[in-house]
């Protein structure tokens, strides 16, 4: 680029094409002097802007335009910001950005707690509403997500119970043989399926299909104002919507946790058979002595776990925004806080057990 | 003249349903064509089918000479622009980067250039500078559409398909759309396919519309030519109490 004075130097002229794509090609080939367009063969929006950004820096003219060029030159022209140059966003200090940061995240997750707190309540009150005024339930929706929740979750939740009895019969008969106890794997079987791990390994499933589903379904829901829908017509969102989701789990869960109970039981007699020859009379005869306690400890987690899944999965449908990647975060989200929240959940109960002595 | 766009024979069936029979219709270079019919007379089908998102079971489309059902997608990219009738805009961009989304694909820049560019376009379609940094969900319907538009206009095509860009706007806001759209026009030089049931629109903006019935393109012509046509459905749409209303007597 020769060197320039706006006063002395005739006008360019430029020739080619201005467009887009050759837009980084183009910039830094213009000059402070007069422009002049008769050379040129394209104009778009992307080269009308170069044009009139650079004369508007100079302040020079722009002349030989045609008659279809000057309309896009005074429509871009008119378009263009009062200051030509893009607004750089302003730099923060990096520590100072970082506690803001952290402060808005914690304040965040308090007003979030605070926010699933008031939701809890709100199910609870309508929950007691509802057992007082029965037939404002809806039961067809409570039967469908029963049967969503429940019934179709039997196969895996009983698979993945079998298989835990197996590898727990497996690993308990190796390490006790090494103390002639082989016989003790039937308590160890029984105590750990009765009490933890039939359980808790069935909210985990149940936290991962039925959690995400509630989400992702009043999500959609919810962004496509359905919900706003549902309140218009005078209907409380939390009584169609979360009840019969809440109440499903409640209902279900107790009976997936004695199925997966029962296929750990038989996953683990079925190893004890085949790797100590412990005959399933010895393992009934065994099993009846343990002390029915473990099972009922088991099973009286599964309302609460229940309640936690549902009432997270809806809650996290409900905070759906417009915006469809919000949807995939509360989904995954969802998930993620009610196993959490379940693992949580059996720790304390084994704490507040133990104290009891149960 | 020439033909931008070139629909021959063109027949959609969806089930038992047949939507076009042998539907005929051209866009000449310059012009802005109105399609009206009424619901259920495939005006959407058609656009659908002319950009490629719908599959013809017969019939040949050519856009700018390419026929777009055989032609790879990258053959006219850039050289049309589509607006959707809720603007269809990505709703996990902010205004800013759905408008820097088509320039992305096409062309290498500078992220600052593009941004001068995106708001350049926001500006041209009459948004405030301060709309680009907001999500689709913050906007009311009004300036989703008009970020559609400069969406649709991002890499000045050459071609630019609407579907019912007025509808669901205040009326106010709806002639300022068909102003927009005839100063854009001028300016860029598009060649415009106008899906639409506003006949306010229709007056403003058109230069010859296309009524579709049956399957077919019943009758073309300019606005004066539609009034006189026999037809029962053309003659209550361009003599009904809302036609007199926007047209006059």
């Amino acid at each position: 680029m020769p060197p320039s004075t706006p006063q002395t130097q005739p006008a360019q002229q430029l020739v080619g094409e201005f467009v887009l794509v050759r837009l980084t090609a183009l910039r830094g080939t213009l000059t402070d002097g007069d422009l002049d367009l008769t050379g040129l063969t394209s104009l778009d929006t992307a080269g009308a802007w170069l044009i009139l950004t650079q004369a508007r820096r100079s302040g020079a003219r722009v002349t030989g335009a045609t008659p279809a060029q000057s309309l896009l030159l005074k429509a871009v022209k008119d378009a263009l910001p009062p200051d030509a140059r893009p607004a750089r966003p302003p730099r923060h200090v990096e520590l100072l950005e970082r506690v803001d940061h952290l402060g808005r995240e914690t304040a965040e997750a308090a007003a979030g707690l605070a926010r699933i707190t008031g939701f809890f309540g709100q199910v609870v009150a309508r929950l007691g509403g509802t057992l007082l005024h029965p037939w404002r339930l809806r039961f067809t929706a409570l039967v469908f997500h029963m049967q969503e929740t429940g019934l179709n979750a039997v196969p895996i939740v009983a698979l993945m119970a079998f298989l835990t009895g197996i590898v727990i019969a497996y690993q308990g008969a190796d390490q006790l043989r090494q103390f002639g106890a082989e016989v003790f794997v039937v308590d160890l079987v029984a105590i750990s399926v009765l009490r933890e791990l039939g359980i808790l390994m069935t909210a985990i499933i149940v936290a991962g299909r039925s959690a995400s589903a509630f989400t992702a379904a009043i999500g959609s829901m919810k962004m496509r104002e359905e919900v706003d829908a549902l309140r218009t017509l005078g209907l409380d969102p939390v009584e169609v919507l979360v009840l019969p989701r809440v109440l499903a789990l409640l209902l279900m869960l107790p009976v997936l946790a004695v199925v997966a109970d029962l296929a750990g039981l038989l996953g683990g007699g079925l190893m004890s058979w085949y790797e100590l020859g412990i005959s399933p009379g010895m393992f009934r005869t065994r099993l009846l002595d343990t002390d029915v306690s473990h099972f009922l400890v088991g099973l009286a987690k599964a309302p609460f776990f229940a309640v936690i899944i549902g009432v997270i999965g809806c809650f996290q449908g409900l905070q759906v925004g417009g915006n469809a990647e919000s949807l995939g975060q509360l989904t995954s989200r969802s998930v993620v806080q009610a196993i959490f929240m379940v693992i949580l959940l059996d720790g304390m109960f084994s704490v507040l057990f133990a104290a009891a002595g149960v | 003249m020439e033909a931008v766009v070139e629909v021959r024979g063109l027949v959609n069936r969806f089930g038992t349903a047949v939507v076009q029979n042998g539907l005929d219709i051209d866009l000449m270079r310059g012009e802005v064509l109105g399609v009206v019919g009424a619901s259920g007379t495939g005006k959407s089908v058609l656009l659908r089918s002319i950009v490629g998102l719908q599959k013809p079971n017969a019939g040949s489309i050519k856009v700018l000479g390419v026929d777009v059902l055989t032609a790879d997608l990258s053959a006219t990219r850039g050289r049309w622009g589509v607006m959707f009738q809720d603007g269809a805009l990505f709703s996990a961009l902010t205004v800013r980067e759905n408008v820097e989304a088509p320039m992305r694909v096409q062309v290498k820049l500078p992220a600052a250039l593009r941004a001068s560019l995106a708001d350049l376009k926001l500006a041209m379609v009459g948004l405030p500078p301060k709309a680009g940094s907001l999500y689709p969900s913050d906007l009311s319907g009004g300036m989703r559409k008009r970020a559609g538009l400069a969406r649709a206009l991002a890499l000045d095509p050459e071609i630019l398909l609407l579907d019912e860009p007025t509808a669901g706007l205040d009326p106010i806001a709806a002639s300022e759309f068909d102003a927009l759209i005839a100063a854009l026009r001028q300016a860029l030089n598009l060649s415009v396919f106008l899906v639409t049931h506003d006949i306010d629109t229709l007056n403003a903006t058109c230069d010859r519309i296309a009524v579709l019935a049956g399957g077919k393109v019943l009758v073309t012509g300019t606005l004066a030519e539609m009034r006189q046509v026999r037809d029962p459905w053309v003659h209550s749409y361009f003599h009904g109490p809302r036609a007199h209303a926007a047209l006059g007597r």
